[in-house]
């Protein structure tokens, strides 16, 4: 409940002044990285006291429930010795997420966008400001001028939004169509639902699914196969899929 | 209509007593008959009886009793897999999804009176027929090599007692001794196979006889995944891997098992164990029933996978000419999930949807270093059309190959219970 408090809290206090939001968002985006450390990192580090519960930050940082965030840019995922991740976070790190403005942004936004089955059970900060100004407070930590890649933080204009448009969510999928177009992911994706080297798809709810799809047709999930399988899929292949997955059960 | 068991019954009961055979016949359940067990026929034969609910009568006819896959049977020769790993049964396809499985060999097919007869005698008749063969071997190819001479230098082309026969050559080979590889032209079944059987190979040598040599002669200037592999070569089996493209070592004149040697226009290459691999053509059955064009290979309607001679047979994998599609047993098991939707559209008023067609071929160069190229595919009216794909990068780090790897292992079970159930 807490959680959710405070992200309505910091939403509605943002959301007073859009001008101000505007340019606490190009300010972040546009200055060099020593500068970030300023009004926003101070917000953010506010905000952040959302993520401490889970994550520790700064000099004395150690792992708890989740992975200390010390020099995160950068950091491949799923890659801090002794943290606890999900199989699918380390999957992702395995094939090349790395934490860089970009997939912190998404992340950040919904960590379900970017890893269905992470353990990181957070609803996520809506507000684009929110996330930009903890991702400013986390680049504090990411002291040493080598942990900040220069062209991940600097060179995005503009925050990547994965959220699905509630009107793509709400589209009804064909069950048969479903079926049919399912053919090309049970080749490797079983419908017995066991997970041996490649993740279970099976009764994942429909807007687990959709998400997951559009975040790989946008190419902002990784993985080289599946961009190439969501690629030319379309609103309601992708939501007949879901619907057609989320009925199958184990 | 829907032709459905009940309808059936109902019409078998208004013409009870009456001499109707030829309105029964057309009121009995559609039959479908499906030559060849493989990734391709297998998964026909699931997905129409899967889809059908016993709407569709469904026979398959495949000879062995065991089907060893090729697919990972490199692994095998490898010591990656055990050969029990990569054998299945055709149990399952009968017992619980009421496919009429026959064990016999499809001998001809009487397109006049669709039938097929089979080496036993017996004639099986279809509404709709699928051949999948595989492929067969064009001997032209290696002169002097024949089916005769496959327990003196096997091809391992086809898995089984083949690959069984190939890894005990090669762990038995003498100290220093030379492995030869005849690579096949194209086209042919799994573009990347010959590559990774030679990693696998150079994996046994480089711990059980080090000083040994391995030799490609390939009649091709190119392969798949080059890049891949000779990076690869060069890291995990330095100085062990020589490729000779035909423009190198000339080109094949004569294979004399024998003296084990390999004669090109050029020179004569002496091997200890000789893996030689002719070029390929469609299995024999598909040939007979005239469904192959001068290429050897069967030419298809893209949309529908039905053959150009034939509206009422379909094929599917390593035969068929398609397109853009490589030969492998993940292409034969996407194309029969067409192949199985458009039967069951034109036999009762089930949908027929867009034809999609996918590829990954994940190869192991050494232990957890794996690499996979894939593409997605369209039917336009000329050919199945690649529309967008990817490959592995040279210089990727550990993680991503071992997780490669592992990614393939997954594949591999994923795609056995898609096409054996």
């Amino acid at each position: 409940m807490r959680l959710i408090r405070v992200a309505i809290t910091i939403t509605g206090a943002g959301a007073g002044n859009i001008a101000a939001l505007l340019c606490a968002g190009l300010f972040f985006l546009f200055v060099p990285p020593v500068m970030a450390n300023t009004a926003d990192a101070v917000r953010g580090q506010k905000i952040f006291k959302v993520c401490a519960s889970c994550h520790q930050v700064g000099p004395k940082a150690k792992n708890s429930v989740g992975p200390h965030l010390n020099r995160i840019f950068g950091r491949r995922a799923g890659s801090v010795e002794g943290a606890s991740y999900s199989t699918d976070l380390t999957r992702a790190g395995q094939t090349g997420l790395h934490w860089d403005l970009e997939h912190l942004n998404i992340y950040l936004e919904n960590p379900r966008n970017l890893v269905s089955g992470t353990l990181m059970k957070f609803r996520g900060l809506k507000d684009p400001n929110d996330r930009a100004d903890v991702i400013a407070y986390l680049r504090t930590f990411s002291d040493n001028p080598r942990d900040i890649p220069e062209a991940a933080p600097t060179a995005t204009t503009t925050p990547h939004d994965p959220a699905v448009d509630p009107g793509i969510l709400a589209i009804q999928g064909d069950p048969e169509f479903g079926e049919y177009l399912a053919g090309e992911c049970v080749t490797c994706h079983q419908r017995s639902g066991d997970d041996q080297g490649i993740p279970s798809i099976v009764g994942w709810p429909v807007e687990v699914f959709v998400t997951a799809m559009h975040a790989y047709r946008a190419k902002s999930r990784t993985h080289p196969v599946m961009q190439m399988i969501a690629g030319p899929l379309n609103d309601d292949e992708i939501a007949s899929l879901a619907v057609y997955f989320e009925k199958l059960s184990k | 209509m829907k032709i459905t068991r009940r309808t059936f019954g109902i019409a078998a009961l208004a013409t009870a007593g009456a001499m109707a055979a030829p309105s029964l016949m057309a009121a009995a359940r559609p039959k479908v008959v499906i030559v060849g067990g493989g990734p391709g026929g297998a998964t026909v034969a699931r997905y129409l009886a899967k889809a059908s609910k016993g709407d569709i009568d469904v026979t398959l006819i495949e000879p062995t009793r065991t089907y060893y896959t090729c697919f990972f049977s490199n692994l095998y020769l490898g010591g990656f897999r055990e050969l029990q790993s990569i054998a299945h049964s055709y149990g399952r396809l009968a017992s619980e999804y009421g496919i009429n499985v026959v064990h016999d060999w499809a001998t001809g097919v009487d397109r006049g009176k669709k039938m097929v007869a089979l080496a036993s005698g017996g004639m099986v008749p279809y509404d709709r027929l699928v051949v999948a063969p595989g492929i067969d071997f064009r001997y032209e190819t290696v002169p002097g090599y024949g089916i005769e001479s496959a327990n003196k230098m096997p091809h391992a082309w086809k898995a089984g007692s083949q690959t069984e026969l190939l890894k005990a050559q090669v762990e038995n080979m003498r100290e220093g001794g030379r492995y030869v590889m005849v690579a096949p032209p194209n086209p042919f079944r799994c573009p990347p196979g010959p590559y990774e059987r030679v990693s696998m190979v150079a994996h046994i040598l480089k711990r059980k006889n080090p000083t040994a040599k391995i030799l490609i002669i390939d009649p091709k200037e190119k392969f798949s995944k080059q890049g891949l592999f000779q990076e690869g070569w060069a890291t995990h089996y330095a100085g062990m891997i020589e490729w000779l493209p035909a423009s190198i070592a000339g080109k094949i004149k004569r294979i004399d098992t024998d003296a084990m040697e390999i004669h090109t226009t050029d020179e004569v290459f002496k091997a200890d164990v000789a893996n030689v691999i002719p070029g390929q053509k469609a299995g024999h059955i598909a040939t007979s029933a005239g469904l192959a064009n001068d290429t050897g290979f069967c030419p298809i309607v893209p949309a529908t996978m039905q053959s150009q001679m034939d509206e009422n047979i379909y094929l599917v994998g390593d035969s068929t000419i398609a397109g853009d599609m490589p030969k492998s047993g993940f292409s034969a098991n996407s194309q029969a999930k067409v192949a199985a939707m458009a039967i069951r559209a034109s036999l009762t008023d089930s949908k027929l949807f867009p034809a999609r067609f996918a590829n990954t071929c994940w190869s192991l160069i050494s232990t957890n270093d794996g690499v996979k190229v894939g593409a997605k595919y369209e039917a336009t009216p000329e050919k199945i059309a690649k529309t967008s794909g990817f490959i592995s990068k040279v210089g990727e780090d550990a993680e991503l190959r071992k997780r490669t790897f592992e990614e393939s292992v997954g594949w591999y079970e994923g795609i056995s219970a898609d096409i054996f159930g």
